[in-house]
């Protein structure tokens, strides 16, 4: 996976996790509890998912790298370079 | 035998809840219950061709859709469930009614502070204080889990009765402490009451138990009803597993059990190490009445009553079958719906003395449930309407009746005075769910069930 498709790849976590949300606006550098409502119990969603999609583990000590958009391509890049995007599951 | 990731015990509404969570990130999960039907404290029964609720009064904590940040909102999203789903219609409204104070709340909050405006006009800078600290408080991260709202409503109010009139429903909605509440748990429950309110699923109980039941099935959950547990077993203080009813034993990483901390215990055999006063004693009665007519009909327009028929309020284990002085009525017709119910309905809870009742066998118990019901309305009718003019059918149950079908010790709805909000046991892998977790009411149970299913069966170690 690219880092845009690593992008598309959380967005496409969160809208399942929080359907309500309105994605189309995400700025990426900011961070994502600022910018949409999102809560402790929200981001372990966004781990489990990961886990779930694409076997990345993402300890609890290391959630605080899923706190904006480019934070999460940063951190997940090396972990998911070898995955294939999986949208809409 | 399969191994599991995770064993529930309990299908009420935290082991249902926590069961989703698990199977949601493909956990091996199973729930085992006694009863034959889900639900615990929360069911239904059918009786004379009707179907009846049992731990519904009200739903609190209404949120209307999308509203942010709220219990009710963050349970749907864990959960993955629809606003629309659980087809809520709103309360007219509720009320608190003394011999001589009558205060009414709803879903606006407004209602509420202009009631107690007008009776209490003095105690005004008080209660702006309280609204504010109970807004702000952390609330689930308590320091002090034993400092009771009474001692801290003192400090905000120099009227008693309007200390009183908040005492009445805190307490009736969810404490197991004599006369008194934890005052993390007033806050909490503050909050569903007043800022939030008071709703009712279409339908009742049962299509919400129904939506979580399915839910979790579909997600591939196994559900086994008439399997009771008889042994939580472990070794070294670690769980191993348990043993059913009939003698087969399920291996487990963990368990999380909604059965209470002192019946928890008991399953894993270290009863002796049990406390008395973190024994659950308080009970109640209810009776059911069916009736021709619709309540608003007669004038009862609230959707819940909570009353006491004198200034001070008593909440602590009578010394007879019930107490008659204080309760709660409600009606499920009271609230918003997109077609009337086809009858009228109307409850009547009472405080009651679990071995009082367990003492009674075959008729004199029969005989008892129809003498206390007449006693309980000779008081509640003075707050709410006689139902019996337009009686069609009526039911009621005891603490026995809350004993056999919860299997909680004492009949105690409201389980240990002691709770452990951390879920933790002395065994490791074994925690607890559900009431003696701490969290109250249908949508607490609920947060029970996903919170302590994400901290120790899905926060990676």
């Amino acid at each position: 996976m690219t880092r845009e498709e690593i992008i598309l790849a959380i967005k496409d976590i969160i809208s399942t996790i929080a359907p309500d949300e309105d994605l189309a606006g995400l700025t990426e550098d900011k961070r994502l509890r600022d910018q949409i409502e999102l809560d402790s119990m929200d981001f372990l969603d966004i781990v489990m998912e990961l886990r779930k999609r694409y076997g990345v583990q993402v300890p609890e000590e290391e959630y605080g790298e899923l706190a904006s958009l480019t934070s999460c391509a940063n951190y997940l890049l090396p972990k998911m370079a070898d995955k294939e995007l999986r949208v809409g599951v | 035998m399969p191994h599991y990731d995770t064993i529930l015990i309990g299908a009420g509404m935290s082991g249902l809840a926590a069961g989703i969570r698990l199977a949601q990130f493909d956990q091996r999960v199973v729930v085992l219950e006694r009863h034959y039907l889900w639900g615990g404290l929360n069911s239904f029964y059918k009786r004379g061709g009707r179907r009846f609720d049992v731990g519904l009064h009200a739903l609190t904590n209404y949120a209307s859709k999308g509203e942010r940040g709220l219990p009710l909102t963050r349970m749907l999203r864990q959960l993955r469930i629809r606003h629309e789903e659980l087809r809520l219609g709103e309360q007219r409204f509720s009320e608190i009614a003394f011999p001589d104070l009558r205060l009414r709340f709803s879903n606006e909050f407004e209602l509420f502070e202009s009631e107690v405006r007008r009776a209490f006009p003095g105690q005004m800078d008080g209660f702006a204080r309280l609204v504010r600290d109970v807004r702000e408080a952390e609330a689930f991260t308590p320091d002090d889990t034993n400092l009771g709202a009474r001692a801290v409503l003192a400090a905000y109010f120099d009227e008693p009765l309007l200390i009183e009139a908040l005492m009445l429903p805190m307490c009736y909605y969810g404490s197991a402490r004599r006369d008194d509440i934890d005052w993390y748990q007033f806050i909490i429950l503050f909050r569903s009451f007043f800022f939030e309110g008071f709703s009712r699923p279409e339908g009742g109980i049962q299509p919400l138990l129904e939506l979580l039941r399915k839910r979790y099935v579909d997600l591939g959950g196994e559900l086994r009803m008439r399997c009771g547990v008889e042994a939580i077993l472990h070794a070294n203080g670690k769980l191993t597993g348990v043993r059913l009813d009939d003698g087969t034993e399920l291996t487990a990483d963990r368990v999380l059990s909604s059965a209470g901390y002192v019946e928890t215990m008991r399953l894993a055999g270290l009863e002796d190490t049990v406390q008395d006063a973190e024994r659950g004693q308080l009970s109640f009665t209810e009776a059911i009445f069916v009736m021709d007519t619709e309540p608003a009909a007669h004038g009862h327009e609230a959707a819940v009553t909570f009353f006491n028929d004198a200034p001070d309020f008593r909440y602590r284990v009578p010394d007879g079958l019930i107490d008659t002085r204080s309760g709660v009525i409600c009606s499920p017709n009271n609230y918003a719906a997109s077609e009337p119910l086809p009858e009228g309905i109307l409850r009547y809870t009472n405080l009651a003395r679990f071995d009082a009742w367990d003492a009674l066998e075959g008729a004199d118990y029969e005989r008892a449930k129809h003498k206390q019901v007449e006693a309980a309305l000779a008081v509640a009718t003075r707050y709410g309407m006689d139902p019996r003019p337009h009686e069609v059918f009526r039911d009621s149950f005891t603490p026995i009746t809350v004993r056999r079908f919860t299997g909680h010790d004492q009949g105690a709805v409201y389980g240990s005075p002691v709770k452990r909000l951390d879920g933790a046991t002395c065994i490791d892998g074994l925690h607890l769910m559900g009431t003696d977790q701490g969290m109250l009411g249908v949508i607490g149970a609920v947060l029970s069930g996903i919170s302590m299913a994400n901290r120790h069966a899905l926060v990676p170690r």
